[in-house]
């Protein structure tokens, strides 16, 4: 009886009471999604690399090189000359090392170009190794391995062939046209920036790049793009390097080595310091949109106990009649309480659906643009936690309005003043 | 006895003057009253303190030969629910519920099953209302039928006591008349005591007994033993 008397006042006030569900929906949303991001970001960031003991890259910020190299978000400002690369493998603690070569795109993404050891040595999450949905890895110089997401998003198959633009741009002007791909292999998803690469060799990439110069194709060059001339290819320089270890304790002294090279400057990182560098940095501002967030919900939790408030002085005559016919004083604050749980509750579940479809729909856009690989579900312990937080804060608020009733029914008039 | 009063003092909180004195009244149980008093004569006090709303600062009130001072505020909410109805002049309904379901809150807050009160559809048609109505808002009503419900709400759990403050004053002279009809065949059908408050002098005959209010309230020195003050804190 209580639920339905509830239930029929809300709906009696559904402008009022809409206004405010639609504004705690809203504050829920913030407050989840904050939350789902942040928690989302935290994992997908320590998920994107595992076992890559150093990454090297030209001399720059440590946390630039983690961007690019990783996270492939920005531009190096320099390369790593060929000769270097060949000086870290000739290193008797080098156990495997991956060349890195960026700067190109396909359709918007990310062209990368390595060496088979990518997908022998790099691994995510929790030391889990790349695997093949379908295919193997690089079967000649023109062989490309797709991301999961690449292959869905642009529907391509084994077999299936397709030419490179220069530039990161998704709309290239200038094509390399006589160089064609052949789809070789598709990575099984990661959630990491690996499902977003377009993975070739690096004779392939320094193919289409023969016959060219400061970006633009050479007039009258004709290239010979046989395998055998192909695989003679070396390139100049490659972006980054990701370096595997004999033996992990020996990580700080080549560390030391490499950042004291006197042939080139390079800078070598280690990926676990970089990444926590950059969470403390991503962190505060973290910190400050979870204080403003909640912020925000207090306001609109406020919000809702004024409405209800209120409403008292419409509903005096109301409270009177419940007294009358043998309501309790309690039974009135417990229906003050109740509409107030009401409303957030539906505006929580409103809240999460709400994150939800938006995620569900905007996903794709978030991945593309920003590198974030974030799950569409938003519910987790730490958004159940929070949501069961701001439920307990609706009803201790809601004690405003909800005494003002109590009183309002102990005054004991059967009819209100007046 | 439906009601037995004495040395009855009411005080609103942080007032300083008695709203009600009161010394003696007794109610005979079965018959109809007809209070009568100007706003500000004490009525609204009366019927507070009677349906156990308020609690007196000093006497004693015995409805229906329970003494309310002696049960607790649960025990007088329960009590008011189960033995007293309550007609007012007007907002006797919550406006956003059926009028059934309004019928059938007055028996949730007497702690009653639907099955164990009278019939609503039954009670509709003894007030000359249509079945239709049941499920209609009781905000979708006109006046008339409004205050027709509230008598069904009133009479729902078959009360000892009915009280009515000021039922018709909202009703034109055709929609009075046949609600007083129907509130005395009730009365007589169910052996309530009624207690009508009204100003209207003219309904007064049909009543058993008629009594002013401004003569029980002390205000006036017919009647009744005038009681000094002293002795009340």
């Amino acid at each position: 009886m209580l639920l339905t008397l509830a239930w029929r006042s809300l709906c009696n006030r559904a402008v009022s009471v809409g206004l405010t569900l639609l504004a705690l929906t809203l504050s829920v949303m913030l407050l989840v999604s904050v939350e789902h991001v942040r928690r989302e970001a935290r994992d997908s960031f320590g998920r994107t690399v595992s076992g890559v003991d150093l990454i090297v890259g030209a001399r720059t910020s440590p946390l630039n090189l983690l961007l690019y190299a990783i996270f492939r978000i920005g531009a190096a400002s320099n390369d790593v000359s060929w000769e270097s690369v060949q000086a870290l493998q000739q290193q008797r603690q080098v156990a495997w090392l991956i060349p890195l070569a960026l700067g190109d795109s396909y359709e918007g993404y990310r062209v990368v170009g390595t060496t088979a050891a990518f997908f022998e040595h790099f691994h995510y999450g929790s030391a889990e190794p790349l695997v093949f949905a379908s295919g193997t890895g690089f079967e000649s110089p023109f062989s490309a391995v797709l991301g999961a997401e690449v292959a869905r998003q642009l529907g391509h198959d084994i077999g299936d062939t397709f030419e490179l633009s220069h530039g990161v741009a998704n709309t290239s002007f200038v094509s390399h046209e006589d160089a064609h791909f052949v789809v070789s292999g598709i990575l099984a998803p990661t959630g990491t920036p690996v499902d977003q690469g377009v993975h070739v060799t690096l004779q392939g990439m320094e193919a289409i790049h023969l016959g060219w110069a400061n970006g633009v194709p050479l007039p009258g060059r004709a290239v010979d793009y046989s395998d055998a001339a192909l695989l003679q290819l070396q390139p100049d320089s490659v972006t980054a390097v990701l370096l595997g270890l004999s033996s992990r304790s020996a990580v700080f002294g080549v560390q030391r080595s490499i950042n004291d090279y006197k042939a080139e400057a390079l800078t070598a990182i280690l990926p676990g310091v970089a990444l926590a560098e950059l969470w403390t940095l991503l962190g505060a501002g973290e910190r400050l949109l979870g204080a403003v967030t909640l912020l925000v919900m207090l306001a609109t939790l406020l919000g809702m106990a004024t409405m209800l408030l209120a409403s008292m002085r419409e509903r005096a005559r109301e409270i009177a009649l419940y007294r009358a016919i043998g309501a309790r004083p309690w039974f009135i604050l417990a229906l003050i309480e109740l509409e107030a749980v009401l409303i957030t509750l539906g505006a929580s579940v409103l809240g999460v659906l709400g994150v939800w479809a938006g995620l569900a729909w905007g996903q794709t856009l978030l991945q593309e643009r920003f590198g974030l690989f974030l799950s569409s579900w938003p519910v987790s312990v730490n958004s159940l936690v929070l949501l069961a937080v701001v439920l307990a804060s609706a009803v201790l608020l809601a004690l405003i309005p909800a005494v003002a009733a109590y009183r309002q029914g102990m005054a004991g008039r059967l009819k209100p003043a007046g | 006895m439906a009601i037995n009063i004495r040395n009855l003092r009411y005080r609103y909180p942080g007032a300083g003057d008695f709203a009600l004195k009161l010394d003696h009244l007794d109610v005979e149980a079965g018959s109809s009253v007809f209070l009568q008093g100007a706003s500000g004569s004490g009525k609204s006090t009366l019927l507070g303190l009677l349906s156990g709303l308020l609690e007196p600062e000093a006497g004693t009130i015995t409805v229906l030969g329970q003494e309310l001072s002696a049960l607790s505020g649960r025990e007088r909410d329960q009590f008011r629910a189960r033995h007293i109805g309550l007609v007012f002049q007007q907002f006797n309904l919550v406006p956003f519920l059926t009028v059934e379901a309004n019928i059938l809150l007055a028996a949730h807050f007497a702690g009653k099953q639907p099955g164990a009160v009278r019939s609503v559809p039954a009670l509709l048609d003894r007030l000359q209302l249509p079945a239709s109505l049941l499920a209609r808002r009781a905000d979708a009503l006109s006046v008339g039928q409004q205050q027709r419900v509230a008598i069904a709400r009133a009479v729902v759990n078959t009360p000892e006591l009915l009280i009515a403050d000021e039922p018709t004053s909202a009703l034109d002279a055709d929609a009075r008349d046949g609600f007083m009809d129907l509130l005395f065949d009730l009365q007589r059908e169910c052996r309530m005591t009624l207690l009508f408050v009204s100003h209207e002098r003219n309904l007064a005959r049909r009543f058993t007994r008629v009594i002013d209010m401004r003569e029980l309230n002390g205000q006036l020195p017919a009647g009744g033993v005038h009681v000094a003050d002293s002795g009340v804190a």
